[in-house]
């Protein structure tokens, strides 16, 4: 199976596409070492250095990479969907910190 | 042998500081004088001009950091003599005083009462004697923990934060361990990691003067009623698949691996001894590159994900990309290919091999990408409007 997804973490809820990823593929996720994670099978086109979503995302929960929260999901995100400035936010900058945090902490 | 056992070679300055470029400068002190400067270095093989836009008019900090800049740049050890021209003696006798200080040949002239032209010629012929003076002096075998590293990431991608960033860290890891000096910073765009570097700190002083700075910088962020949304991650980084300031952040400190920080510099300050330094800088390449030479780095490692082309033209930049596009489409601007990290052909001590590999061959002489093409970019910091 094609490795074409790498993850910072085993735990990460997104992986970054290695080559540009079609809808439909199904592609070997795995860690920076080369340990398999999962397989994941992609609902949308996803171009090189793109994110992955790992599992299903939903709304206003923080999205996880580098085992830390770089952000949180501003719509529900399925499993092999595409993430990126569509679906996610930045924490920083958008006044949202402490109501996401708040929701993280219930899940 | 391997590139990494190779014999590194350099020129031994006078204050004992190790260079690995022999540069003749021609030193404009403000924007005025620039034509002059580019007068003669146009006249005499071996000499550059750095001409930029400021010098006139500025106080308190901000002049401070501009003559902080011209002095630091002229004391590199890449620079072997340098001939300093301003418009009036004070602030030109100022800049020259401030490079002698290091022993090496500086002379200055003013422009006022004599004119471009007859400052030309007798600057041209101060230049003439600076580089055969500089092009006589022998390199000599040095040692890696002699080198002033610096780095910062440009054009960031995903691809940064998986392999080119990392491949730096595990750099900065080894030179640490020799004993070497190093240089990173980037104020801005750690934002969302910050806390990432203050554990990094030795020593908690150390660590609050590197917070007040980056809270400085959110807060002249907020006093502008701005948020920096829309510029960071930059159009390239979000191309590159970048989503989030934060994200970026935590691709940015893989640069400096494991190693733990030494202190905190201002922007252009130079480090008193070694260890890893974080300075107070601009996340524009350029500047931030200028301000690490002003510094005393006489290396830059640069990795992109999308192809940031900059360069500096006293402190050679080697550029790292493991992004298989930009490889593709850019190769004269990378030197160090490292796209086999993201197909497991190579790991991360290969990768970080390869780039000391490079890393030699650029201490002994051999240009750099950016060094070929032409990218000297020199670019002062302004840190507030002129008087």
């Amino acid at each position: 199976m094609t490795k074409g997804i790498l993850l910072h973490e085993p735990t990460d809820d997104v992986g970054v596409a290695v080559m540009d990823l079609k809808a439909g593929d199904e592609i070997e996720a795995v860690t920076l070492e080369g340990e398999p994670v999962a397989v994941i099978k992609l609902v949308d086109d996803v171009p090189l250095g793109h994110k992955v979503a790992m599992q299903e995302l939903p709304k206003d929960k923080h999205i996880i990479e580098y085992g830390e929260a770089i952000g949180y999901a501003h719509a529900s995100i399925e499993q092999g969907a595409h993430v990126h400035v569509h679906n996610i936010r930045s924490l920083r900058w958008s006044g949202k910190s402490q109501i996401v945090k708040h929701q993280e902490d219930e899940s | 042998m391997t590139n990494l056992q190779k014999q590194l070679t350099g020129y031994r300055r006078d204050n004992g500081r190790v260079g690995i470029r022999n540069h003749v400068l021609v030193l404009p002190v403000d924007d005025i004088s620039n034509a002059a400067a580019e007068g003669v270095a146009s006249l005499i093989r071996g000499a550059t001009a750095l001409s930029h836009p400021y010098g006139r008019l500025q106080f308190g900090m901000d002049l401070d950091l501009t003559f902080n800049t011209l002095i630091g740049t002229g004391k590199n050890p890449n620079v072997a003599a340098v001939v300093v021209i301003g418009i009036e003696p004070n602030w030109t006798d100022h800049i020259v005083n401030g490079i002698a200080e290091t022993g090496k040949p500086v002379v200055g002239f003013s422009i006022e009462r004599s004119g471009d032209l007859k400052t030309i010629e007798r600057a041209a012929w101060k230049t003439k004697e600076f580089v055969q003076y500089a092009t006589e002096l022998p390199r000599e075998t040095i040692e890696w923990q002699e080198l002033l590293v610096s780095t910062k990431c440009g054009e960031s991608d995903t691809t940064s934060g998986l392999a080119a960033n990392p491949t730096v860290g595990r750099v900065f890891e080894r030179l640490l361990e020799k004993g070497s000096t190093l240089i990173f910073g980037e104020t801005t765009e750690v934002t969302g990691a910050e806390h990432k570097i203050i554990e990094r700190f030795k020593s908690a002083e150390e660590a609050d003067a590197f917070q007040a700075a980056f809270d400085d910088y959110q807060e002249l962020i907020r006093s502008q009623g701005v948020n920096l949304l829309g510029s960071q991650p930059t159009e390239g980084n979000i191309r590159g698949g970048l989503s989030t300031i934060e994200e970026k952040a935590f691709g940015n400190v893989a640069k400096i691996g494991k190693c733990s920080v030494a202190g905190f510099l201002e922007p252009a300050q130079a480090p008193k001894k070694a260890g890893l330094y974080f300075m107070d800088s601009s996340s524009a390449a350029a500047e931030m590159v200028t301000l690490c030479c002003a510094g005393g780095a006489v290396l830059h490692l640069f990795p992109t994900g999308q192809g940031n082309i900059i360069g500096n033209p006293v402190t050679p930049v080697v550029k790292l990309s493991a992004n298989p596009l930009t490889i593709e489409t850019m190769s004269e601007h990378i030197d160090v290919d490292l796209s086999g990290l993201l197909r497991f052909d190579i790991n991360l001590d290969e990768a970080a091999d390869l780039t000391m590999g490079i890393m030699a061959q650029t201490v002994n002489g051999r240009l750099t990408s950016a060094e070929t093409l032409r990218h000297d970019e020199f670019v002062i910091t302004k840190l507030y409007r002129s008087a």
